[in-house]
């Protein structure tokens, strides 16, 4: 048979994965080193790996090195990571780019649960756990109408309707703490969780958050080359023999998870679950199965180096969600020029 | 094998689309599903893909009820090529092609050298295997069109469903893809396509089952089927048959204006 021949110019395939992966890789680790030596206290790599290697708690190094930065550290990446792990699942579910993490009202229910938390005075495990479990309430909201009210026609136009319905509700909520409480100690309060900060990240926060981040984290990768197919719409990925419904629901789980969980440990930090997928699908292409991994390793270094300006850019700590929206947003503007003009 | 369609009738919600829709055709049929839009084909085809559950009647495979198997067993007995849209995101020509191997593989598995085989062997079966490193949103609108049948193809169902697979492309691709529809009946596949074009019909169907008002006017050859008379009420409109001097078996429809 005769072949069809375009009149389109032939345009430069994508990276390798394999080649891409080790890039981003060896990127992650410079980035994570880097970020242990930054700082009002500067370590040397020397003085770095003696006090990674012998622990101390007499020494300055030691102290700095274990209770602050590592623990930061970790934290910010389980927070990078999942962030641009679930952004990267959303955007293939809703089948739309623009989409982020916080669509199904997973940041607005959590940002919720963490001002209430503060406005009740709450010690800080409560609010974190009060966070975390408002956030899922939030999405399961959602997911409830949406399968209440989509149960014929598109269900997933249905389940971002009603997300954005429960986001905006959850937002005037969080309003409505704010307003009820005193301005000169728990608004306050309330204002700087919102904003973002790993300012008093400490191991058990970590530890704390790891488990849901991971337990997010762990089916979307398993999951990836079939999210692939959600690619196509909900009708076409069903003939092509995929159980919709119930990739929908694990994928939304797990990201919910994931979302909630950043938001109990270090407040709304918003653009890399939007931002990071886009990158990540420049390099390597939309294939899931390379794109996945490779937004989590980019979105542990942006978070980093995002957190590294947010400590060392004057004398008071910059709040991470300011940062990551001023940076954020006109990369993501850099990003989409990028497109439009390789498209014409 | 032999795929029958028994007093099917449904629809959407608030409207009931198909009335008691009876037909049966076998592997290495082309059935084309003629009529004006509105006519209930799209309909009747998701319901065959059980994207639509029926009010009544059933589709039978081999005599066996398909409303009770799961996703990933009908996905291996129906290719289904939708009419070509662009997705948002810029997927390799290959990667779309091996998304129809999502029914072969186990739920946690990506596609591997075998299915990657699977999919090449689609895509040059058709004659576009240059296209595979390509971007699916840079390539033209009959290019994936094929590539589309491509990916039906390596689903390895025996039966294929294509939605208009002809609307919107320009002639020479249009005969493309009718060809291709011959070609894959000649290799043993049943073919179900939609089309409004009723030379389409009498280019490439052993049968047309002819809808208007989500009824069946008639079910025959297309020479029997489509007399000026049936399609001049199924499309509501006076319409002359007339027969190409060369090709006296293809016949074609004009319309009479005013």
């Amino acid at each position: 048979m005769a072949s069809v021949v375009s009149e389109a110019p032939v345009v430069a395939s994508y990276v390798r994965p394999w080649r891409a992966h080790t890039v981003l890789f060896l990127i992650m680790i410079a980035v994570g080193v880097g970020s242990l030596m930054l700082g009002s206290y500067h370590l040397s790599l020397h003085d770095m790996f003696q006090a990674a290697l012998h622990p101390n708690p007499e020494n300055e190094a030691s102290i700095v090195l274990w209770q602050v930065r590592l623990p930061r550290l970790l934290a910010a990446s389980l927070v990078g990571g999942g962030l641009a792990l679930a952004g990267a699942a959303y955007q293939g579910l809703f089948n739309n780019p623009m989409v982020s993490p916080d669509i199904l009202g997973a940041s607005a229910g959590s940002g919720f649960g963490a001002a209430l938390g503060i406005l009740l005075g709450w010690h800080i495990v409560r609010i974190e756990c009060a966070a975390f479990v408002m956030g899922l309430i939030a999405v399961g909201l959602a997911w409830m109408l949406g399968a209440l009210l989509g149960r014929r026609g598109d269900p997933v136009l249905m389940l971002v309707l009603v997300g954005i319905l429960v986001a905006s509700v959850f937002a005037a909520l969080i309003s409505f703490t704010k307003y009820m409480a005193d301005p000169y100690d728990r608004l306050q309060a309330i204002t700087f969780w919102l904003m973002g900060s790993f300012a008093s990240i400490n191991f058990k926060d970590v530890k704390l958050s790891a488990v849901p981040i991971l337990l997010g984290a762990v089916p979307l990768l398993l999951l990836r080359w079939r999210l692939n197919v959600l690619c196509m719409g909900e009708e076409e990925a069903r003939a092509l023999g995929v159980n919709t419904r119930v990739l929908r629901f694990i994928v939304i789980l797990a990201a919910t998870l994931i979302s909630s969980a950043t938001v109990s440990i270090c407040g709304m930090v918003g653009w890399i679950g939007l931002v990071v997928p886009h990158l990540a699908r420049m390099i390597v292409g939309p294939n899931y199965r390379a794109m996945i991994p490779a937004a989590a390793l980019i979105g542990v270094s942006f978070l980093l180096l995002v957190d590294d300006v947010a400590r060392t850019i004057g004398t008071l700590e910059m709040p991470i969600g300011i940062l990551t929206a001023l940076i954020g947003a006109p990369f993501f503007l850099f990003l989409l020029v990028r497109q439009s003009r390789s498209a014409a | 094998m032999n795929l029958a369609v028994e007093k099917l009738s449904g629809g959407y919600r608030n409207k009931a689309v198909l009335e008691q829709i009876d037909f049966s055709f076998n592997t290495g049929e082309v059935i084309c599903l003629l009529g004006p839009n509105g006519c209930g084909k799209t309909t009747l085809f998701k319901t065959i893909l059980r994207l639509l559950r029926p009010t009544e009647g059933a589709v039978r495979l081999g005599g066996e009820d398909i409303a009770h198997w799961p996703e990933r067993r009908l996905a291996r007995t129906f290719g289904y090529v939708p009419q070509a849209h662009t997705p948002p995101f810029a997927f390799l020509v290959r990667d779309v092609v091996l998304m129809a191997r999502a029914a072969h593989l186990k739920s946690f598995a990506a596609p591997g050298g075998s299915d990657e085989r699977i999919a090449d062997e689609a895509l040059e079966s058709l004659g576009v295997l240059h296209l595979a490193e390509r971007r699916y949103t840079e390539i033209s609108g009959g290019e994936r069109q094929m590539v589309l049948i491509a990916r039906a193809l390596a689903q390895q169902a025996p039966w294929l469903i294509l939605d208009e697979p002809a609307a919107s492309l320009d002639l020479t691709n249009q005969m493309k893809v009718l060809q291709t529809v011959r070609s894959l009946a000649a290799r043993g596949f049943g073919v179900l396509m939609t089309t409004h074009d009723p030379t389409h019909a009498f280019l490439c169907a052993s049968r047309v089952v002819l809808m208007n008002g989500g009824r069946i006017l008639s079910c025959d050859t297309p020479a029997r089927a489509l007399t000026e008379e049936r399609l001049s009420s199924a499309f509501a409109t006076p319409l002359q048959v007339l027969s190409s001097p060369q090709q006296p078996d293809v016949k074609f429809v004009v319309p009479r204006l005013g």
